[in-house]
């Protein structure tokens, strides 16, 4: 792995296979298993996909839906295993693919921070040290007791976003979170992530809005049904993909 | 070298292993008024009912009768319910999986712990019931650990067997039930080995269930320092357990996210 770069993907491919429920009983599994009609339909969401990422850089992921732009995020992020490839990562990464995804809806706030932050890798001092930012952060001071079952989606995802983000990570990997919350709240998030930015992490950003990845990144990648079209600067690939 | 790599990782994630059995831990008796003093009340008032019932419907030629069956119900029970809650652990977290990278043991791991805290409070009523009981208390009963120990490593062993296997076997969810009642009732709980069939016995000599059950009444009720041969009986299956569990699970968790 190139020391300049901070995410290397080499020819990553990621088969899915498509299980389609059509047998009722065990008498028709039994006959469709003798006569070997089990198999099951294979897609390929991802196809020999090559990109190296700079540290420091911030590439977008567009293309239209179903093009592959989370499986790949999802891999990078560890979550899945290509089928084919490899990526290779340099240092700690920060997956905002769906905020709050590992909050228990009967824990109370506090307890989630600990039960997040444990799941993102953090330690208890530093977890113990940063709770108040966390908090404020999420604008939650009142409601730090209460079980997040009786949380709002924004409140949750507001939570959700100020862990994610308290560390300073190398990578942060955004799917599409940005949508969520008021637009106060948005522009806090996006003023924390330029922030990071300045600090030298390396971001992957995936969005539909061609506005906020123009505004947010430099590069860009530009997928289609699983194959790379083209990547590069942000302003060509983005006009390219608008004129598609 | 590799080894390394895995305690390191292991040390990073400690701190959400802890994290996730306080979860079970804190969970399981919210809102309930006695809360964690029910991990002590559940296994007193479940040894009352049995005692009633096996001294007055069932009758066994057993002395000291309640401690006797509450040997054999704390490891049981422990067992059982560890690997049951660890066999769906996959699954039930199937959202979280999908979505944050975390080593997946850690999910079959965290419920037998989760479940290891209930035992320790079930061998404090234990405690309890032999002072009630007035049961003499003999040196032996500080090696009571050692047949916990190999219970735990036995549970941890079939957890993550039976978790790896229920996502590509979901059947097997519906058949434990039945295979644990089994189980059971081939465990010299509330009956003494002595009233079954020659061939049951064989069959028991091979549960290691039964073995750690009757280390666990060596040293708490009788004073006997466990022989070797059955500190074999009890580590031979550990091993073979955990070792299975482990390259099983190995060999499927990279799938898990595919199929859950």
């Amino acid at each position: 792995m190139k020391p300049e770069n901070a995410i290397e993907i080499t020819d990553v491919s990621m088969k899915f296979n498509l299980y389609k429920e059509n047998v009722d009983n065990l008498k028709e599994y039994f006959i469709k298993y003798l006569k070997r009609q089990l198999s099951h339909d294979e897609f390929w969401a991802l196809k020999n996909i090559s990109l190296e990422i700079a540290k420091g850089d911030s590439m977008a992921l567009i293309g239209r839906n179903g093009s592959g732009k989370s499986t790949l995020l999802k891999i990078i992020a560890g979550v899945l295993k290509p089928t084919k490839g490899t990526v290779e990562r340099s240092g700690s990464i920060a997956p905002l693919i769906e905020l709050g995804a590992g909050f228990d809806p009967d824990l109370t706030a506090r307890e989630n921070v600990y039960l997040n932050g444990a799941m993102l890798g953090y330690s208890r001092s530093m977890l113990d040290e940063k709770y108040d930012d966390i908090i404020s952060f999420a604008e939650l001071e009142p409601f730090v007791d209460v079980p997040l079952k009786n949380f709002s989606s924004g409140m949750y995802a507001r939570l959700g976003f100020a862990i994610a983000t308290i560390a300073k990570p190398d990578i942060l990997i955004i799917d599409e979170v940005l949508s969520v919350g008021d637009f106060k709240f948005q522009e806090k998030c996006e003023e924390r992530i330029a922030k990071m930015m300045e600090g030298g992490t390396t971001v992957l950003f995936v969005s539909h809005s061609i506005e906020q990845v123009k505004k947010i990144c430099n590069k860009a990648a530009w997928l289609d049904h699983g194959t790379m079209v083209m990547h590069g600067d942000v302003f060509e690939v983005c006009d390219m993909y608008s004129k598609n | 070298m590799k080894i390394k790599v895995y305690i390191s990782n292991f040390m990073q994630y400690k701190l959400l292993l802890k994290e996730l059995v306080l979860r079970d831990v804190k969970i399981k008796y919210r809102r309930s008024v006695l809360g964690l003093l029910w991990t002590l009340l559940n296994p007193l008032l479940m040894m009352i009912v049995l005692t009633i019932v096996f001294s007055n419907m069932f009758r066994f030629d057993i002395d000291n009768f309640p401690v006797y069956l509450m040997c054999g119900q704390v490891i049981f029970n422990f067992f059982s319910e560890a690997s049951s809650t660890a066999m769906s652990s996959i699954i039930f977290n199937a959202p979280l999986i999908k979505k944050i990278y975390v080593p997946k043991y850690l999910f079959p791991l965290s419920k037998v712990l989760s479940c290891f805290v209930n035992l320790v409070s079930s061998v404090i009523a234990l405690v309890i019931v032999m002072f009630i009981t007035k049961t003499p208390i003999t040196g032996t009963v500080v090696l009571f650990f050692i047949p916990v120990i190999y219970a735990l490593v036995f549970s941890i062993g079939m957890g993550v067997l039976l978790s790896s296997l229920a996502v590509s076997f979901r059947d097997i969810m519906h058949l434990y039930g039945v295979l644990i009642t089994a189980w059971m009732y081939l465990t010299p709980i509330f009956y003494p080995i002595s009233m079954l069939p020659d061939f049951l016995k064989t069959i028991i000599m091979f549960n290691p269930l039964a073995s750690f059950v009757e280390m666990f009444r060596d040293v708490i009720l009788y004073g006997n320092i466990p022989s070797w041969s059955l500190h074999l009986r009890c580590f031979v299956p550990c091993l073979i357990v955990l070792v299975l569990g482990v390259f099983v699970f190995k060999r499927q968790q990279d799938e898990f996210v595919l199929k859950i």
